[in-house]
């Protein structure tokens, strides 16, 4: 068997298992996402205008619910040292359990976005972009929030160091996302706002490994 | 595949404080070695130095195989394994399932892990939780990872200190067994290894 699919199983049932699943991420979002109407009063052109910035809002803070321990349990049980140790570099082992991360919480979380976001009074036919940019988004945070996992690692008060780290890092996705589907809504050209989102994403998939794998090892050492 | 480890003149620190200068190595193939040294004195510090998580701030770390000297990241790869205080297990996952990750992940295959297993007695508790398990029944867990994924250098820390009087007997001829085949074994201990080993002692 191959050795990543071998990572990429354990990572999959750990983060399945760290966060509760997808159920609780899509449950916080939804449920974060059903109170604002609540907050806001009865008024749907009021909703519709915000609907878009508060999915994305709340989409980003569901998405960052479990990341903070994604590194933390196998370097206290000693299991980053046997994956240290094994066939792959730690860069690789990072961007699996952040895809691991992503396939759990933030592919299910992109599905529920389009779904909120219309309920919500967004046009129906912005669903699809939405999909696409709560998909991209979702990279962009795993990612990141692993950086600040493995940067949080053998510190006290880690969680408020990835707060501290991760949230500026953050802000770029909620703006480009935030744009592109404001931008839609209101009949404007998005395309370069997505563009920008990817790009911010992909970005972040090559180059967080890196920092990951070397906070790991700075913990480690 | 590691023939020789050398540690020359080795200088390890923590914080700021040195730990040891000085410490030479040599373990060749079927060679064991017991380190020794009161609790602080650097065992585990060596121990991890060597599996290449700490740096040293004097002298060098070296892998030799049958053909000459073999990057030291290579080597670290591809021919050792470190158990050391902590078993590296997850208490939510299936003692079978964490076997088998640890086995295929340190290059073994599915029926070795099973047989590694067997060896240790630990069939009838594959079933179970980590969780579940007892400090001894986990590190047995751990060890089937040496005997179900062969690599050259063992790199033990206390192994010995939760096992039962029958488990570190079978994990004695587990270690002869390992050493007849040309393996390396380098382990910090506290009682002594119950094969013939070299001692060095570990003092600042």
């Amino acid at each position: 068997m191959n050795v990543v699919a071998v990572l990429a199983r354990r990572e999959l049932s750990l983060a399945w298992a760290r966060g509760g699943g997808a159920l609780l991420a899509v449950g916080f979002f939804v449920a974060a996402a059903l109170m604002l109407p609540l907050a806001l009063g009865p008024a749907p052109e009021r909703l519709a205008g915000v609907s878009g910035g508060v999915t994305w809002v709340v989409l980003s803070l569901a998405s960052l619910l479990s990341l903070d321990r994604m590194f933390e349990r196998d370097f206290e049980d000693g299991a980053l040292d046997l994956l240290a140790l094994g066939p792959l570099p730690l860069e690789i082992v990072a961007s699996v359990k952040c895809l691991a991360q992503w396939t759990v919480s933030g592919a299910p979380l992109a599905i529920a976005a389009p779904v909120v976001a219309v309920g919500l009074g967004a046009p129906v036919a912005s669903a699809p972009m939405i999909l696409v940019a709560a998909a991209l988004g979702g990279l962009a945070f795993a990612f990141l929030g692993g950086t600040g996992a493995a940067l949080a690692l053998a510190s006290r008060r880690g969680g408020l160091l990835i707060a501290v780290v991760v949230l500026p890092l953050l802000t770029p996705p909620v703006i480009f996302g935030g744009a592109a589907i404001a931008n839609f809504t209101a009949g404007l050209p998005w395309g370069g706002a997505l563009s920008l989102l990817a790009a911010y994403a992909l970005g972040c998939v090559a180059l967080t490994p890196f920092a990951m794998a070397g906070a790991c090892r700075n913990a480690q050492s | 595949m590691i023939t020789v480890l050398s540690v020359e003149d080795l200088a390890l620190q923590r914080g700021e404080r040195v730990l040891f200068r000085h410490l030479g190595l040599r373990v060749a193939a079927g060679e064991a070695v017991a380190l020794t040294g009161s609790n602080g004195a650097g065992k585990t510090s060596l121990l991890r130095a060597i599996a290449g998580f700490i740096r040293p701030i004097e002298g060098r770390i070296a892998f030799e195989g049958a053909a000459g000297a073999l990057p030291a990241d290579d080597a670290r790869r591809a021919g050792c394994h470190l158990v050391g205080h902590q078993d590296g297990l997850k208490p939510g996952r299936r003692a079978r399932d964490e076997l088998l990750f640890q086995a295929r992940w340190h290059g073994g295959t599915a029926p070795g892990a099973l047989a590694a297993a067997e060896r240790l007695g630990l069939t009838r508790l594959l079933g179970l939780e980590v969780r579940v398990l007892s400090a001894g029944q986990r590190r047995r867990l751990a060890l089937a990872r040496l005997i179900a994924s062969p690599r050259p250098l063992w790199l033990l820390d206390e192994p010995l200190a939760p096992l039962d009087a029958a488990s570190r007997t079978l994990f004695g001829i587990l270690m002869a067994e390992h050493l007849a085949r040309g393996g390396l074994i380098v382990a910090a201990v506290h009682d002594p290894l119950p094969i013939a080993a070299r001692t060095v002692g570990i003092a600042a």
